[in-house]
């Protein structure tokens, strides 16, 4: 965090000047450790086992917060009978079939609760090879497949949405089969001692760790977590934070202040950016992208994923009055809400799928937008073979990228394994505006939107992306105007007339931002989103924006000083939803309304005045008491009682165990990435049964445990550069400080290897070799896992063959595995040899790395 | 010139007899150094900003004179970052100033060996007529079961995370009506 989030940081510093304990968990150790009370060096991709172990330890020796535990979470319920856990089954779970590597859900689920996928007895409307197989297995893989499509589909209440009916459960958490209990069997081998043995950190260390978070929470204490992308970019990445998730549940650190689950995000707007996505298995406010399977019409998708319980209840007017803030007046009860204006989905469209077609010219165009995945994306030269075969490509920049630039000087020109002359690819470069040169919000990583005011025009042809996507409408619009064919009914009858100014015609930002907060039917800013009505009679563009604003007023832009105001700073920007700066902060009271603390009050209800009061907005209905109890039959925030603190839940509880929404099991378990040099210690399963591969010559995968492969290496930031490089390695000061692509090794590596410090060394993996100076530095420790010694090395990404400090990047290094749920790359872990000295060049780079893979025995793969 | 003005100048008179006795502020100015202001001093207005690298959102003030960005300070008023930047933050002029900055629409033709020129408006106009190509050439009514699909896979969108939220927008909402599904950003990367 001090690396790569450094004005962050100042937050921590200030904890610890007040007596909090940092601990930095990592395996490297960095600025973070250089100031932490603890620094535990870690095997990369063994986090599941750390934490894993930290829930054995909550659980063995009984340190949960039992009355928030019982209060706000489900450890109560009681788990159907035929669930099998990865104890009886050598580390995979009930429900798994290994022809197509998929879990059918139906055994996860709670005893007491119907669950159906929603298409099950529509046999028309699935995969017709399905047809032909008997009914139950028919069933199985009906529902396989729909678990499938709904983490293809994320958001809204999601597969969670099928699962009807009350489950039984035992409140004293003593049956054997309630989710406290199968939680406990399931950790029980997360021993200190096993998770030693997979992590490489000493029992005393994990003990250290496992002791302070567990003294330091409850009611008069909190614990936070705080992660990166260094426990996303896994092949089980989503079950790391699911493991997070249960750890701080039990120990009650959930809606509380000081405590907590925070990711840190990397740019300046990738929460705003999965908020209003321009991702493809979302709409905006998280609300699921249609799916053809799952989704005829408006109502079989609210049946799909509004949840008939809870706050995603209320999904059928986010829903609406997103299609009437798209298409208005062309949006009618009678046409649905032109529901049937939105294309469908089918299956996994993510980014790795997307460059796979552009290799395969399944597709023709190519839009890059503040982005450089020539650098930044994982197997670097698969996505420049997409490039390479694309028809036309638009890179919208302020620096000559290397994406922009692949087919001039890509390190496969210099391979010949490409000619500038055989390239078709059409290339236009349009240079864009920069932050000081329009006006409009960012979303940071606390949620908070804050806006930014223009302070110059853009010079030459830069344009903002307003100015140029608001422009292409218009102008494909006009292109198309008149034409009968009713797949342009959507173009065409799309609200795209917002007011500009300037010279340039720039779009209004404030009218833009208008649109996503939404209106009532006379035209006035929504102040709230309990406001929207599935009626036709609101609009808003994002429901979860709606209140940026209230009353009219720019809410994002409020500049009240952060030294006039309290510790939670409300008037400062706006964060949503409706201002709360921490979610699901009604638990940070107990089952009366009562804070746990004096010391940690932070909402509270207040009977006098019958309503929930306190630091913060309370994230619950404000006049709903806590002694509520929903009468049978109540639905939407109806259902949930005056405990249910987490209102977007059907049920409204934390979920220890998650029956329903995960395509790879209901709990964490421990699986080693998909390329390691040691074996899984914990289960005989070696790597996550259902993890996603793309097989072909172009993405070669390092086999397991491989001599020719031997070391771990792992990615990472440096303070001093951004990313790929685009906004950093182009300008003087930044390339001064770092300037040069390097590599960081232990001095037993060094010896090991014959590496010397400033040197040069190169790193080979199945994918290819790249070159990097040599740090050598006790920053770096080898780590004993079972009876090996796990060497692992350090690569900043950042680096390319453009801008002021040039170097090989190290996402070339790394092949394309990925996490079934979100469909992001195992980049965090991969294995490499490294060799002293320059990698050869041109055509020669070619044969040493494949000599390389016929040493290690790599099939060659797919088709090129 | 007389005595007294000649001592006066000597800078370690001043340091000796004057009150910066550690010779860091005034006793070590020349007449040059006196006379510099700072960048922040004589801009024509100061506008309130974000720092446009990572996700914690620091504030920055961004002073402008003559049209131009001169300089880019740290928000004292923010109480997410209270004044501070990191030294992206701090670099972040030199991001908005910097020479190699491209601000012509450059071209790649089919095979060609280098960039060329092109105008913005026409550049505009033949991504037009590319986008509507493309999404004929991948169009989709249904699929082979006849399912609705009523989309195009013809071509596809990268980035966002360092856009604006009003320009996620326009990007999501323009695909959409476009049928165009393939959208992504670097939350998956």
């Amino acid at each position: 965090m001090a690396e790569a989030h450094p004005v962050g940081f100042q937050w921590v510093m200030e904890a610890k000047k007040r007596g909090a304990t940092i601990i930095h968990v990592d395996p490297r150790f960095t600025r973070t450790s250089a100031v932490a009370d603890l620094h535990v060096p870690f095997r990369a991709g063994a986090d599941i086992a750390f934490l894993g172990g930290l829930i054995n330890y909550v659980l063995s020796e009984g340190k949960d917060f039992r009355e928030y535990v019982t209060t706000f979470t489900n450890a109560a319920d009681i788990v159907g009978e035929d669930f099998v856990d990865t104890e009886d089954m050598a580390g995979i779970f009930s429900g798994y079939n290994a022809e197509t590597g998929r879990y059918d859900p139906i055994s996860w689920q709670l005893e007491g609760v119907d669950y159906e996928a929603p298409a099950a007895g529509m046999r028309d409307h699935w995969e017709p090879s399905l047809r032909e197989q008997s009914e139950e297995r028919e069933r199985s893989e009906k529902r396989e497949h729909h678990a499938a499509m709904a983490s293809d589909t994320g958001g809204g209440a999601g597969d969670a949405a099928n699962a009807t009916g009350s489950p039984k459960r035992d409140e004293t958490l003593q049956h054997p089969r309630c989710v406290y209990q199968v939680l406990k069997r399931h950790y029980s081998r997360y021993t200190p001692e096993a998770v030693s043995q997979v992590c490489g950190m000493s029992v005393a260390e994990f003990l250290r760790v496992a002791q302070a978070i567990t003294e330091n929470s409850g009611r008069e204490r909190t614990t936070a977590w705080v992660y990166s992308v260094g426990w996303t970019h896994h092949s089980v990445g989503a079950q790391y934070i699911r493991g997070a998730a249960i750890l701080q549940t039990l120990l009650g650190n959930i809606g509380r202040p000081g405590g907590g689950i925070l990711a840190l995000r990397g740019h300046a707007s990738i929460q705003g950016s999965t908020d209003i996505p321009t991702l493809y298995d979302l709409l905006p406010g998280y609300i699921p992208m249609p799916n053809a399977y799952l989704h005829t019409d408006l109502q079989s998708f609210l049946d799909a994923d509004a949840a008939k319980t809870g706050f995603w209840g209320n999904m059928d007017t986010y829903m609406v009055s997103l299609l009437k803030a798209w298409w208005g007046d062309a949006a009618t009860a009678e046409n649905d809400w032109a529901f049937d204006y939105m294309p469908r989905l089918t299956g996994d469209h993510g980014t790795y799928g997307i460059v796979r077609d552009q290799i395969d010219k399944l597709t023709y165009g190519y839009f890059v937008v503040g982005e450089n995945p020539a650098i930044g994306h994982a197997n670097g030269k698969m996505q420049r073979l997409g490039l390479a075969n694309l028809e036309w490509l638009v890179v919208r920049d302020m620096q000559m990228i290397e994406t922009a630039t692949f087919w001039k000087d890509g390190p496969e020109i210099e391979t010949e394994e490409m000619r500038t002359e055989d390239i078709g690819t059409e290339v236009f470069f349009l240079p864009c505006a920069n932050h000081t040169e329009k006006s409009g919000t960012f979303t940071n990583t606390q949620r908070l939107l804050q806006w930014r005011r223009e302070a110059v025009h853009a010079p030459g042809d830069a344009r903002s992306e307003l100015h140029f996507y608001f422009h292409l409408g218009k102008k494909i619009r006009e292109k198309l105007a008149g034409s009968t064919d009713e797949r342009d009914r959507p173009l065409l009858d799309l609200t795209w007339d917002y007011p500009t100014f300037g010279i340039h015609e720039e779009p209004v930002p404030e009218s833009v931002l208008g649109e996503i907060n939404g209106y009532d039917a006379d035209g006035n800013p929504l102040s709230s989103y309990t406001q929207l009505r599935a009626d036709g009679s609101t609009t808003a563009g994002c429901w979860i924006y709606t209140g940026v604003f209230a009353d009219g007023v720019n809410q994002a832009d409020r500049r009240k000083p952060g030294s006039e105001q309290d510790w939670v700073a409300a008037e400062w920007g706006w964060a949503w939803p409706a201002n709360r700066r921490t979610l699901y902060n009604r638990a940070s009271a107990d089952a009366q309304g009562r804070p746990w603390s004096e010391r940690k009050a932070y909402v509270w209800w207040d009977a006098e005045q019958e309503k929930w009061t306190g630091h913060d907005i309370p994230d619950f209905e404000a006049t709903k008491p806590p002694s509520y109890v929903p009468e049978d039959g109540a639905t939407r925030q109806d259902a949930l009682s005056g405990t249910d603190a987490f209102i977007m839940q059907t049920d409204g509880k934390a979920w220890l165990y998650a029956p329903a929404g995960l395509a790879d099991g209901p709990m964490p378990t421990h699986y080693e990435p998909v390329e390691s040099p040691v074996a899984n210690l914990l289960h005989e399963q070696q790597d996550n049964p259902a993890l996603e591969r793309i097989d072909r010559a172009w993405n070669r995968i390092n086999p397991s445990q491989s001599e020719v492969y031997p070391y771990v290496f792992l990615t990472y930031r440096l303070t001093e550069h951004h990313t790929a490089g685009g906004m950093s390695r182009f300008l003087g000061y930044l390339s001064e400080l770092q300037p040069e692509f390097f590599c960081e090794v232990s001095p037993a590596l060094a010896a090991e290897r014959n590496l010397e410090h400033l040197g040069w060394a190169t790193l080979i993996s199945a994918r290819t070799a790249i070159e990097a100076r040599v740090l050598v530095t006790e920053r770096m420790k080898p780590l004993r896992i079972g009876d090996q010694v796990v060497h692992q090395i350090g690569l900043p990404y950042h680096w390319g063959s453009n801008g002021l400090s040039t170097g090989d990047p190290a996402n070339d290094l790394l092949g394309v595995v990925m996490d079934p749920n979100v469909h992001i790359q195992e980049s965090k872990v991969a294995t490499c040899d490294i060799q002293p000295g320059r990698r050869p060049r041109g055509p020669a780079l070619l044969e040493f790395v494949e000599a390389y893979r016929r040493k290690a025995g790599v099939e060659p793969g797919g088709n090129t | 010139m007389g005595v007294r003005t000649w001592l006066g100048e000597w800078p370690m008179f001043r340091q000796a007899t004057g009150s910066d006795p550690l010779g860091r502020g005034s006793a070590v100015q020349s007449p040059r150094t006196q006379a510099l202001g700072s960048r922040t001093a004589d801009a024509d207005e100061v506008v309130k900003s974000v720092c446009p690298y990572c996700a914690v959102g620091c504030g920055q003030n961004v002073y402008v004179r003559d049209g131009r960005v001169t300089q880019i300070e740290g928000d004292p008023d923010s109480p997410v970052s209270r004044g501070r930047l990191c030294p992206k933050g701090s670099a972040s002029t030199s991001l908005v100033t910097s020479p190699s900055r491209v601000t012509t629409v450059r071209y790649r033709r089919p095979y060609g060996t280098e960039w060329e020129d092109l105008d913005l408006d026409t550049a505009l106009d033949m991504i037009a007529d590319r986008v509507i190509d493309a999404r004929r050439k991948g169009w989709q009514d249904t699929d082979d079961e006849g399912r609705v699909l009523r989309r195009t896979l013809g071509f596809s969108s990268l980035g966002g995370a360092t856009l604006d939220n009003e320009e996620n927008y326009l990007i999501k909402k323009l695909f959409m009506a476009l049928g165009a599904i393939q959208v992504e950003n670097q939350a998956r990367i």
